[in-house]
Formats: structure tokens, C-alpha cells, sequence
């Protein structure tokens, strides 16, 4: 007799990811895929996928999705949630997408207060593109845009976007959390926080948004390894782990 | 009981998570590459079923079962 400890996920197809070796993406997608399994979402579930290293992720999964534009990923979300308010519709960004070419979607997305859940992916680099610099770049973090010796400094380009904090002040975000994908321990706080950002969907709540800090060795040229170390190293400093807020028990 | 680690040699992309945080140290660098020009971990002795490697593995790639 055989007793798995892990397996493949169910709603997985056979594909194999566009993304590098060592990619956060691929962890957050399975993880995503492990929950769908888990809380029977194959069937009722909607993946909303953005621009970006992700963007080919709807073939990954046997279910409905929608790709959507740059950025727009909450607004066509709103409009499918809205039409069916029974699907569990789950949005999945980067940090190019999401805080650069849509932060208006998000914002008013998140000004709405509207019922679905977000996640979304901070790698601090545009991976896709070439390793550009992108607002969540982190200050002397070099990308093509923001050269050595200096990196991305103050006066060229403001400072690291805090996504987590800023929705948090949103009284129509009712969940925000960060966390990060860089060993077993914090893999596990990772589902364990979009669970809850799914369930609080299903309970009919308003918006719940999870930050992922997630490696992108090749953007940041650094071996898969080296960039779990960058993340508590580095990213954590900027962007702190932890429920920056949790409204679920007042929306009751 | 026999614990049991399989890796899926062609989905591999050799970013070396499972490796790393093994308890045990079963896995180690692999020699033979696989159709995209990845060079997948082996598995050794020792393995206690815990599923940590499966679990780090970005491409989920690693199934781990107990087996009679
Ligand atoms: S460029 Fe970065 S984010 Fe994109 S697939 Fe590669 S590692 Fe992942
Ligand atoms: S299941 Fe645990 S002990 Fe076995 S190879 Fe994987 S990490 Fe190591
Ligand atoms: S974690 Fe997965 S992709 Fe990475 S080296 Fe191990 S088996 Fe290969």
C-alpha cells in the first residue's frame, strides 16, 4: 500500500511553468493549487491572471481564468465577481502589474470594497521584461534601469511602495497580510494566510489581500539559493512579515 | 515501511530548494541532465517521508510517499 505525503496537486495539469529554476511564482501557484484542491474550488473558482512571468499560469491549472491586461486584473475581476457573486473569483499579480501599470484598479478596487481576494507577488523587480526597476525596487537594489554603483535612489525615483500597508487603510480591504515563500516554515504561514484571504471570500467579507516576497534569482542575478538568503537579508527590512490587518471579526 | 522520494527528472530546474532543506541530507547535486539542460538532485539513503523537499520545490516536481 502506498500513503503519499505529497502529490502533485489535482487541479494541475501536466504543464510544465515558463518560469525559471527557483522562481516564487512557481511556490505560490502550487500553494494555490494545493488550496483549490483542498477547499473543492476547481469547480467554482475564477483565476484572474495578469502581465507578467504569470501571465501563461491559466494553462497550468484545469479550471476558468481570464487573462487580463496590464494592471487590470481588479477591474475585470469586479466585473466577474459582480456578475456571479457565487464564483470565488482569485486575483494574481506582480508587482510591474499590479502597483505600476494598475494601481488605479487596485485602489479603487480596494476603495469598493470589492469581494474578492489578492495576491499578490513582490519580487522588487520587473522580471519579464529584463529586470527593471519597479516601484517596489528597493533602495540601491540595482536593475537595468537603476545601474550600479548606485541603484535606485531617492532623487531619481521615490521610494519602495508599501502595498500591504497602504491597502490595509482601506476600509473595503477587510484582510492584509504579508508573508514570503523563502523556506518550509514560511511556505506554510504562506497557505496558512491564503486560506484565510479565500475563506473570508467565501464568507461573503470584503477584499483580503496577501503580499508574497517572492525570489527572482534571474532578475536579481543571483543563484535561487542566494536569493531566499536576499530575501530575509535584505527585503524583509523594507517590507515587514506579519497581518498588517485583519477587520474579518468586525465585518461580521 | 520503504519512504519513497521521486523526482519528475524532466520538470526539474535544478534551483537546488530541495537540497538545501532536506533535514537529512538525502539529496545531492546530480550529474545527468535532463531535456532542458537541468542537472536534477539524486536521491540517497536515509529519507524519512517528512515532504519538506516536495514541499519547497517551485516546480513541483517531488512526490513522497510511504510505501509497504
Ligand atoms: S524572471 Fe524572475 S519572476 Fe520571472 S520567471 Fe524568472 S525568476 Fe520568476
Ligand atoms: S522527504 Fe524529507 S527526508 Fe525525505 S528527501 Fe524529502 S526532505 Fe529529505
Ligand atoms: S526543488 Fe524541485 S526544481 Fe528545485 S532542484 Fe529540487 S526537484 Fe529540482
Amino acid at each position: 500500500m502506498r500513503k503519499y505525503v505529497y502529490k502533485r496537486p489535482e487541479v494541475f495539469t501536466d504543464a510544465i511553468t515558463t518560469y525559471c529554476g527557483g522562481c516564487g511564482h512557481g511556490i505560490v501557484n502550487k500553494l494555490m493549487a494545493e488550496l483549490i484542491d483542498e477547499m473543492g474550488l476547481q469547480e467554482n473558482g475564477i483565476l484572474v491572471w495578469p502581465i507578467g512571468c504569470s501571465c501563461l499560469s491559466d494553462r497550468y491549472y484545469d479550471m476558468d481564468a481570464y487573462m487580463a491586461l496590464h494592471g487590470r486584473a481588479p477591474a475585470a475581476a469586479t466585473g466577474i465577481k459582480r456578475a456571479d457573486p457565487s464564483k470565488c473569483v482569485i486575483v494574481y499579480q506582480g508587482d510591474g502589474d499590479l502597483v505600476s501599470e494598475g494601481m488605479a484598479e487596485i485602489m479603487h478596487a480596494g476603495i469598493r470594497g470589492e469581494k474578492f481576494t489578492v495576491i499578490f507577488i513582490n519580487n522588487a523587480i520587473y522580471g519579464m521584461t529584463g529586470a527593471q526597476m519597479a516601484p517596489t525596487t528597493l533602495l540601491g537594489q540595482t536593475a537595468t534601469t537603476a545601474p550600479a554603483p548606485l541603484g535606485r535612489i531617492v532623487d531619481n525615483s521615490g521610494y519602495p511602495v508599501k502595498m500591504a500597508e497602504i491597502l490595509a487603510e482601506l476600509p473595503g480591504v477587510i484582510y492584509s497580510e504579508r508573508v514570503t515563500v523563502n523556506s518550509p516554515q514560511r511556505i506554510i504561514a504562506c497557505k496558512k494566510a491564503l486560506k484565510k484571504a479565500i475563506q473570508l471570500q467565501l464568507d461573503g467579507k470584503g477584499m483580503s489581500f496577501v503580499e508574497v516576497l517572492s525570489p527572482c534569482p534571474t532578475g536579481w542575478k543571483m543563484a535561487p539559493t542566494k536569493a531566499l538568503d536576499w530575501i530575509d537579508d535584505e527585503m524583509t527590512k523594507v517590507y515587514p512579515l506579519g497581518v498588517i490587518k485583519d477587520a474579518s471579526k468586525e465585518a461580521e | 515501511m520503504k519512504n519513497v522520494v521521486e523526482i519528475d527528472f524532466n520538470r526539474c530546474k535544478e534551483c537546488g530548494y530541495c537540497i538545501r532543506f532536506c533535514p537529512k541530507g538525502v539529496l545531492s547535486k546530480g550529474e545527468k541532465v535532463n531535456k532542458k539542460g537541468y542537472y536534477p538532485p539524486v536521491v540517497g539513503d536515509g529519507c524519512i517521508a517528512c515532504g519538506t523537499c516536495a514541499r519547497v520545490c517551485p516546480d513541483t516536481a517531488i512526490t513522497v510517499y510511504k510505501e509497504d
